[in-house]
């Protein structure tokens, strides 16, 4: 290919430069994801943002004092709320718990399911940390939690004002999320 | 010697004989469970992520292939049963991904690059017809030059 012009030349010459620019860029923005939350590379996207909740009704946990809840009480609550799945053998759900006593301190109607758990261990688990739970339901054939298209704990909703699921973050919600979640619970 | 061999053989049979899970939630119907374990390997365990839900042996996989088996006992077809855990778990949930507006690029992937790459080749070959490289003749200043660089034919 002697009849290559100079100008040619130097595009090839800049080319592998350019697409490995274009890769560390990409890379960069999936590091920076990672660390508040906005990319996680095993999350599986939900196919419920922007529908409505599914149908269902919880029984109460066991002796915890907490009302349970229903689908019906996630509609016209005239501000946004959380939804959160846990279970007391769920490690990754003490990494959370600070979180959601925030959110609750701040007046976030955070609404647990308690996922596949004995009710007593759930009530030391709440004993324990704390309560963030304005209503508690459980779920121990975790029949609700495949209609909610959840696929392990923790894994927190938002619902918003119109009643429609509006975000879902599968694992922990850590102190690095918590304005992103604020922005979206306010 | 035989014995040993024997040994050895039932031993890397014994695979073959492993069942994931607990088999308390078979179908009694053999043509009903043959159906939901077609249908439970079109669906991704959402938990281990590349298998599905009949070779895994995590909890969740367990409860779809129960809510599976439901489904077909209660008489639904295989596309009713994969549609019922589609709507809820979304495309990553089907092993199969369907074929749709925001999965083309998937798709034709391997016809795209295929595509490319034939024409890169076309390419090249029309550009080196153009400019005759390969069967070009040389020119008469050029055979006089090689004459004498190879210098007087030996004797």
């Amino acid at each position: 290919m002697s009849a290559m012009s100079p100008s040619r030349r130097r595009v090839l010459v800049y080319a592998p430069l350019a697409v490995a620019g274009a890769a560390g860029l990409g890379f960069w923005a999936m590091l920076r994801g990672l660390q508040d939350g906005s990319f996680n590379p095993r999350g599986v996207p939900s196919a419920l943002i922007g529908r409505a909740p599914p149908d269902f009704a919880l029984p109460e946990v066991e002796g915890a004092g907490l009302p349970a809840f229903a689908a019906s009480d996630l509609r016209g609550t005239g501000r946004p709320v959380l939804v959160n799945f846990w279970a007391s053998w769920c490690v990754p759900c003490i990494i959370e718990h600070p979180q959601l006593m925030a959110l609750h301190r701040e007046g976030v109607p955070v609404l647990g399911v308690n996922y596949k758990d004995r009710p007593a261990d759930a009530r030391t688990f709440l004993g324990r940390h704390g309560n963030p739970f304005a209503r508690l339901g459980a779920d121990q054939p975790g029949r609700v939690a495949i209609e909610w298209g959840v696929y392990g704990v923790p894994e927190s909703y938002v619902i918003g004002r119109d009643g429609l699921v509006k975000w879902r973050w599968a694992g922990p919600i850590t102190a690095e999320m918590m304005p992103e979640l604020r922005r979206l619970l306010a | 010697m035989t014995r040993i061999l024997l040994l050895l053989a039932l031993l890397l049979a014994a695979p073959a004989l492993a069942q994931v899970g607990d088999t308390t939630y078979r179908l009694e119907d053999p043509a009903l469970e043959s159906r939901a374990r077609a249908v439970g390997r079109e669906l991704r365990c959402l938990v281990c992520q590349n298998q599905s839900i009949e070779d895994s042996d995590a909890s969740l996989a367990r409860d779809l292939r129960i809510l599976v088996r439901e489904q077909i006992a209660a008489g639904a077809t295989d596309e009713e049963t994969l549609r019922f855990v589609h709507q809820r778990y979304g495309d990553f949930v089907l092993l199969r991904p369907p074929v749709g507006v925001h999965t083309i690029l998937l798709w034709a992937t391997p016809f795209l690059f295929l595509g490319g790459g034939l024409a890169a080749i076309l390419l090249m070959r029309r550009r080196r017809a153009a400019t005759g490289i390969g069967d070009a003749e040389l020119s008469a200043e050029e055979k006089a030059r090689l004459a004498r660089l190879e210098g007087p034919p030996p004797p």
